[in-house]
């Protein structure tokens, strides 16, 4: 397994925080789908709000609102800035 | 066996029915940029609307004339990616790979250009009959945000360009592109993205076995070695299915050149 040098899973990053993606841990066509959307290295992402019971959530990137769930948000690792 | 000319291509697989002296121009581009809007303002009432054969999804068709050409558009579903996942992706991107178009129009939209260009850089490396249309670009000046035009277009190598589809703004040059390039009298050049060496590397092993094929008429052998290695089984089996009728297409397609 990769190791990403002191990242954080993207699902817990606290609403208002930004931070940048350093690496993708998904498989497959979800991987495939999630770096169509434009979440690759070095992408910044802003979480702007958590659905009612914690799950899904909403981020910015590359100025579009995408919402993921946070099984698929704790597989992209992230620094915070 | 039965021999299959473009048209025949077309509607077999397509459910597309040309006129002989129609020029099929296809619309992609990613969700919600205002593709149908464009597509509506070019065809006005001159549309017809169905179903792709064997599928749910939409289908709409329309006819316009620039100059001396008669062109017939196909409005294709909005999709992120030429390796798809929904049925209204797969119906794009198929079309896109396999319908061969005259021209493929990809549709950015001018407020979040960044994210659309993957599209754009995937279908370039397919064909070298496209034109780039950057629309909503009323709604980028709102935002303040200013699109070098002929640098993005000197960096694509393919005519870009600017429209308000909406508004109307940029629909005659958006013609001027799309039937310049339908005719061939504008040189194009897309950009070819490089990918890491390793890739690199194993594209050119695999070139030489794929040239084999002499299918470069119907397929870029780039792109079909970039996609072998993505190891898309589902795409591999897709692309095999239409060269087997294609390749019969091809071949008469030879035979009317010469003839």
């Amino acid at each position: 397994m990769i190791t990403y040098d002191k990242s954080i899973p993207l699902s817990q990053i606290a609403v208002g925080c930004t931070c940048r993606i350093v690496g993708l841990e998904l498989d497959g066509i979800l991987r495939r789908r999630i770096q169509d959307l434009g979440i690759i290295p070095g992408t910044a992402v802003e979480c702007i709000r958590r659905g009612p019971s914690g799950d899904p959530t909403a981020y910015t990137i590359r100025g579009t609102t995408v919402a993921l769930r946070k099984e698929d948000a704790s597989l992209i690792h992230v620094h915070l800035i | 066996m039965q021999i299959l000319n473009h048209s025949q291509m077309l509607q077999e697989y397509f459910g597309i029915v040309k006129k002989p002296d129609q020029l099929i121009i296809a619309l992609a581009g990613n969700l919600n940029v205002g593709k149908s809007t464009l597509f509506n303002s070019l065809t006005g009432l001159r549309q017809h609307t169905g179903n792709w054969p064997g599928k749910t999804v939409d289908n709409a068709q329309g006819s316009f004339s620039y100059r001396d050409k008669n062109f017939l558009m196909i409005d294709l579903p909005g999709t992120y990616s030429i390796l798809a996942h929904t049925a209204e992706e797969e119906v794009a991107r198929d079309f896109i790979c396999f319908g061969h178009p005259d021209v493929t129009v990809i549709v950015l939209d001018a407020t979040s250009l960044e994210r659309n260009l993957n599209l754009a850089l995937q279908v370039m490396e397919i064909t070298s009959r496209l034109v780039i249309c950057v629309n909503l670009i009323d709604e980028a000046k709102k935002k303040k945000i200013s699109i070098d035009f002929i640098t993005l277009e000197k960096e694509l190598g393919v005519p870009v360009v600017a429209t308000a589809a909406r508004q109307g703004i940029g629909l005659n040059s958006l013609k001027e592109s799309i039937y310049q390039v339908a005719i061939g009298s504008r040189e194009l050049n897309p950009t070819q993205i490089k990918y890491s060496m390793e890739v690199e590397n194993a594209v050119l092993k695999l070139l030489p076995q794929i040239e084999k094929f002499r299918f470069d008429k119907l397929f870029n052998p780039r792109w079909v070695a970039l996609r072998l290695l993505d190891g898309d089984e589902k795409f591999i089996r897709n692309i095999t299915l239409h060269l087997n009728s294609q390749s019969r297409w091809a071949v008469t397609r030879e035979a009317e050149i010469a003839l």
